[in-house]
């Protein structure tokens, strides 16, 4: 005798589920709370060991106290009416969520080689949700870089503008960029599936996306290839945000939300890349 | 352990006991190599079955595809009435799953990570306490509940990782090579805990193992698996009274049917995740 659907009961344990996914509604629901329980994850493990988060704020320091200090001296690079420093301060904040973002699926490599990934997948968590969760993850420790670049560069004398509505605006543009690049870092994390290839193409692929965006200068003092590359990398549309947003006398090049969706696109498709992707990691 | 085996021939005996786990040509190919190959296998509610065979006959790769991992190349499967392919969500919601690698997160506490698969596997909120509660309870971990689980010791994390996969109370329970890199008495354990939950829950438990004694002690029946096919399905008396030799072992039964041991074995990839879950867990 074998049992059709959910008909009768098994054993003491199968009782019928309070849960359905049939309709579209509770499916959202179930998706943004699977994906808010992988970000748990993340944020209690910060909370045990902090230290990461600390290690972090050396590289953003440096860039701003070293590289900042010496180009608002020698004035090399034309930024308007704004000071190097100023004009610096938002790409340091971005190339900070991109170095914390495009390493971050370097757990899922370590997570597959043990069997914490399997556990995941034979559970009911939908896969959108998995991998969701990892780019906010992603966010999340990218919103301590926030506060760093802030500290610091209010230490130096940079106008930040403090408006809550301005400092909203900082807070989700640097969520979806983290969202971007570590989605991105997960779809070669999914492709390549060995730590030294990982973090080889990681290597590879920072310092195109940071030099050729408008993260340390303007566009405009690309040779005509560039520019046409810098205009397809969302991290210009992030710092082009950040650069009207955190600044009192900043200018963005294109709106807000141009900047938001072409970020909001960005992180769509490759979170479609990746739910694809994800479970072929275990094979 | 005499108990058990009594009820053992209870439970073959009994035909009008529901299937919960069913099989049918089950095949999985990687390129030329079949891993799998047309697999028929029935398991009932409450059993504890066996998948047994040496190292890369093909039970991770059963276990991957019923556990919705891997999808098969041929053939069906249902577990619990729903299918593998068409409802693996549902399939998802049935089963519980304690990989043969590490699968405890070393950075969370062993509370925390019953949590996280509570909400997972949406548990309501009300009962969540309780049953994570029971469960460290059941498993014997109340103290160790609140330490990182990187200071557990490698029984300590096996029962940790049952406990997870049982918090939402399946109907089939996936062991994938329960008590690889344990010592003795951590095995035994474990043994215990497995023979418990079928007692007091009734749950259903499908475990590969290629350590014969645990096959033995444990199991209601066992298939013998070799280069990706069942080659003898029977309860383990009946496995050693088929040998012609004096007091066989199931050890003897399975070099009986799968010749030479020695001969066969997991690719390096295999080979290196097993030595490394033995070192963590050791």
């Amino acid at each position: 005798m074998t049992l059709q659907g959910s008909d009768a009961p098994l054993n003491d344990w199968v009782k019928p589920s309070p849960f359905q996914a049939d309709r579209p509604l509770s499916a959202l629901r179930q998706l943004i709370r699977k994906t808010l329980v992988i970000a748990e994850i993340e944020v209690r493990k910060l909370r045990h060991d902090p230290s990461d988060l600390l290690l972090r704020a050396v590289q953003p320091a440096l860039w701003l106290l070293i590289f900042g200090q010496v180009f608002t001296r020698i004035r090399a690079i034309p930024t308007g009416n704004l000071r190097y420093l100023d004009f610096l301060a938002p790409g340091i904040l971005a190339q900070s969520v991109l170095f914390v973002a495009i390493f971050s699926a370097m757990t899922i490599i370590w997570e597959r080689d043990l069997g914490i990934i399997h556990k995941f997948l034979a559970s009911p968590t939908p896969r959108v949700s998995l991998v969701l969760g990892k780019a906010l993850s992603a966010g999340i420790r990218s919103l301590v870089q926030v506060a760093i670049v802030y500290l610091i560069t209010s230490l130096l004398g940079v106008s930040l503008n403090l408006n809550p509505v301005a400092l909203l605006g900082v807070l989700l543009i640097v969520l979806l960029g983290a969202a971007c690049f570590s989605l991105f870092s997960l779809m070669v994390a999914c492709l390549v599936k060995t730590r030294e290839r990982f973090m080889g193409i990681g290597q590879l692929m920072t310092m195109p996306l940071f030099f050729a965006s408008n993260a340390i200068y303007p566009i405009a003092l690309m040779p005509a290839w560039l520019q046409i590359l810098s205009h397809l990398n969302p991290l210009t549309y992030q710092v082009d945000a950040l650069r009207g947003l955190m600044l009192v006398n900043g200018t963005s090049t294109y709106s807000f939300g141009l900047d938001a969706l072409v970020l909001i696109c960005a992180a769509t498709v490759l979170t479609l890349i990746c739910a694809r992707l994800y479970p072929r990691v275990v094979l | 352990m005499n108990e058990t085996k009594s009820d053992v021939s209870l439970i073959t005996a009994r035909d009008d006991r529901p299937i919960i786990l069913e099989t049918q040509g089950l095949t999985r190919k990687f390129h030329q190599f079949t891993a799998v190959d047309r697999l028929d296998l029935t398991v009932s509610s409450g059993e504890i079955f066996g998948l047994l065979g040496p190292n890369g006959a093909g039970k991770s790769t059963v276990i991957k595809m019923l556990t919705t991992l891997l999808p098969p190349t041929a053939g069906r499967a249902k577990i619990a009435g729903f299918d593998i392919r068409g409802q693996a969500a549902q399939v998802r919601r049935q089963i519980g799953y304690v990989p043969q690698s590490l699968s405890a997160d070393g950075t969370l506490t062993g509370y925390e990570n019953l949590l996280i698969f509570a909400k997972l596997y949406d548990i309501p909120h009300r009962v969540q306490r309780v049953r994570i509660r029971e469960a460290l309870e059941f498993m014997g971990l109340q103290e160790a509940a609140d330490r990182l689980v990187r200071t557990y010791s490698g029984g300590m994390i096996r029962r940790l990782e049952i406990a997870q996969a049982i918090l939402h109370q399946p109907a089939v329970l996936f062991l994938d090579e329960p008590t690889v890199g344990l010592d003795p008495l951590a095995r035994s354990v474990v043994w215990e805990l497995v023979q418990q939950l079928r007692t007091n829950y009734g749950t259903t438990v499908f475990l590969t193992t290629h350590f014969m004694e645990e096959a033995d002690s444990l199991c209601h029946r066992v298939a013998i698996m070799h280069q990706g096919s069942v080659i003898v399905m029977d309860t383990p008396d009946r496995l050693k009274a088929s040998l012609a030799q004096a007091n066989p072992t199931l050890d003897d039964v399975f070099i009986h049917y799968t010749g030479n041991p020695l001969e066969s074995g997991g690719t390096y990839r295999d080979t290196s995740r097993l030595r490394r879950t033995t070192q963590r867990l050791g």
